[in-house]
């Protein structure tokens, strides 16, 4: 180990590797590229695993929706055709009888789906705006942000048919002037009024909602709109473990049965299952990361196999330098540790630029995309990962190191002293 | 200092083998100054070779300082060379990207002498060649004179038992030939033992004791009166 500090091991491995300049940093560029390529496939890959992280933060990862349709099956003497209706009645059902279902919220809402939006007036202002009658529970499934001071609807409000309310914070510009407080006030919306509980903040990704939407608590809006025991559609979240696409095909089922639906019906239920989608995307992303793994290693072999070559040629080139190497008393394992040691040294040097270069090309990259509206966040190369990177590079120059050594050994002093 | 007897040694060419060297007995004594002489093809080199271990004998023994020679595997025969073995050659051999100072402090390196120490001794040593200013040039910036000094110098670094001179004056001309074999009289005054293999015949007398080679064997072995070679300097 002496050896590796030996201010002289280092001298003679500069002499050689300093012979031919331009050759060195060709070779080194090779695997600089490598490890590069490596780093900038994994980076990214990441950031692009973050980014749909952060897309989806807000809503559960294993959530579904689900909404009544036409059959499209006569059955027990219904005829094709009939138009279904979820109940709350149905919410209770499937919670019982769909064990993966780990909350379940009925929602209701008007201005949606093609059918006319509120009118919301404050003083002056009004505008037409979607109105959703929610259970607390549904902040389980999809995170609502509320800003300061405001709250959700909760189980007060339902109990109590609370006349109150969450708004969008394009809500709150559009009806609100800038200086004034909306919590605490009162809106009017379809000619009925309700305080304002909070202000939600838009987060994108996961259904129709927007930065402008009402939310009531599900019973004021059975009141309001005198919609019943009606349910516009279940939003429902599996428990993390569970498959959810059983669970989607198991609630289903059960609301046929609750229907009087003939079980091979496929029209009428419809459903949108988030999991489902998000789970292709984590596929998506994770074959990503693993492509950037093989095509970062196989670039980073590329060119430590181009770092052997050189060695070789370089040893060709050196064969009496060693044979005087060896008359003048270095034993063969000396001459090959120099070699290996070449190898190993010329590898790391070119592998830490390609992690200097490699991170400043994301962080570069990062600085692009950070605004846009593009899944991509935060990339990063995991520690390990960078040390697995530095670790192979290692192993892979000592190997590759091992060939040129032997051949600079395996000639005879004598001959090597011969050679013109 | 060194003993040889009845040393063979054939190389195999093809179907056929060449017997290079066929019997070779000597002695030498420490101190002595000795040519080998020969044309090409008698063998001179194969046993200069053998006794630098670089190349090892079908049969026979070679005893260097009571120290016998035999099955020396690599390692091993790299030890004794740096240990007992200085190597001067025709065409000197010099690391081209070092210094004469490096050049002659490498034996050391491999004895693993510490670093300061080494450069004492190689500076010591090319002072004793007269090259101290010459120190931190490379070998190009040096004539075929200084060259073939600075491995002298380097040579004599490892303070060997024998040095073994392979045609030293066989790449210079007669005037640089003779401050060469001037500065090997000189180190042989010191009590220093060296072979040099030679063809030419004002060379071989510069020593103390002529060995003629041919086809293998001794033809004569005689002491002649050294010619110094000073007095042509």
């Amino acid at each position: 180990m002496n050896f590796i500090f030996d201010k002289n091991t280092w001298q003679e491995i500069f002499g050689s590797i300093g012979k031919n300049k331009t050759r060195t940093i060709i070779t080194v560029i090779g695997v600089l590229w490598g490890i590069f390529i490596y780093i900038a496939l994994s980076g990214s890959a990441k950031g692009l695993d973050n980014g749909f992280e952060k897309a989806f933060e807000t809503v559960a990862m294993n959530s579904m929706f689900v909404w009544a349709q036409q059959t499209s099956m006569p059955y027990e003497g219904f005829k094709t055709g009939r138009q279904l209706q979820l109940k709350m009645g149905d919410v209770t059902v499937l919670q019982n009888r769909v064990p993966a279902i780990q909350n379940i919220a009925p929602r209701n809402a008007k201005g949606v789906f093609g059918d006319e939006p509120a009118l919301v007036v404050n003083g002056q202002k009004s505008g037409n705006y979607s109105i959703y009658g929610d259970y607390p529970v549904f902040t389980k499934i999809a995170t609502k942000k509320i800003y300061d001071r405001g709250r959700f609807i909760n189980d007060d409000d339902i109990d109590q048919t609370r006349k109150v309310c969450v708004i969008g914070e394009r809500t709150q510009s559009e009806l609100f002037n800038k200086d004034e407080d909306p919590i605490g006030a009162y809106i009017r919306i379809d000619d009925i009024y309700f305080q304002i509980v909070g202000v939600h903040k838009f987060t994108p990704g996961g259904g129709f909602e927007t930065d402008s939407d009402i939310y009531i608590p599900f019973t004021t809006y059975r009141k309001l709109y005198n919609t019943g025991d009606n349910v516009g559609w279940l939003t429902i979240a599996a428990y993390d473990d569970a498959d959810v696409v059983q669970a989607e095909a198991d609630v289903k089922t059960v609301l046929k049965r609750i229907h009087r639906v003939d079980p091979g019906d496929e029209r009428a239920f419809g459903s949108f299952n988030l999991g489902e989608v998000f789970n292709r995307i984590v596929g998506f992303a994770k074959g990503m990361t693993f492509l950037s793994l093989v095509v970062g290693i196989a670039t980073i072999l590329a060119g430590v196999i181009g770092i052997g070559n050189i060695l070789l040629i370089s040893v060709k080139e050196r064969t009496k330098e060693l044979g005087v190497r060896r008359a003048l008393g270095a034993t063969p394992n000396e001459v090959k540790s120099q070699i290996i040691l070449e190898s190993v040294f010329l590898t790391v040097i070119a592998g830490i630029m390609g992690i200097i270069l490699g991170a400043g090309t994301l962080s570069l990259i990062n600085g692009f995309t950070e605004g846009a509206d593009f899944p991509y966040a935060n990339p990063t190369v995991p520690i390990p990962y960078v040390l697995g990177a530095l670790v192979i590079m290692v192993v892979l120059g000592t190997l590759i190191g091992l060939i040129p050594a032997q051949r600079a050994v395996s000639i005879k002093p004598i001959d090597a002293l011969r050679e013109e | 200092m060194i003993e040889i007897k009845d040393l063979h040694k054939s190389y195999r060419m093809g179907s056929n083998s060449l017997h290079v060297l066929k019997g070779i007995n000597f002695t030498a004594e420490s101190g002595e100054l000795v040519a080998i002489m020969g044309s090409s093809g008698s063998g001179k080199s194969t046993l200069l070779n053998i006794l630098g271990m670089l190349d090892e004998a079908d049969s026979g023994d070679y005893t260097l300082d009571g120290v016998p020679i035999k099955n020396l595997n690599e390692t091993k025969a790299a030890k004794y060379r740096n240990k007992f073995l200085g190597f001067i050659f025709q065409s000197f051999n010099l690391i081209n990207y070092k210094s004469a100072l490096e050049n002659v402090a490498l034996p050391l390196y491999y004895q693993r002498i510490p670093r300061k120490e080494r450069q004492e001794r190689a500076m010591k040593y090319l002072g004793q060649v007269g090259l101290k200013e010459w120190a931190h040039h490379l070998p190009s910036e040096l004539s075929g004179g200084q060259k073939q000094r600075v491995a002298i110098a380097r040579a004599m670094a490892a303070e060997p038992k024998v040095l073994l001179a392979d045609e030293p004056t066989g790449a210079l001309d007669s005037t640089t030939s003779y401050e060469v074999m001037d500065l090997i009289q000189k180190i042989n005054d010191q009590g220093n033992t060296i072979l040099v293999v030679t063809h030419e015949d004002d060379i071989a007398h510069m020593c103390k004791r002529i060995i003629h080679l041919k086809d293998g064997v001794i033809e004569k072995d005689e002491k002649v009166t050294q010619v110094r070679a000073s007095q042509y300097v």
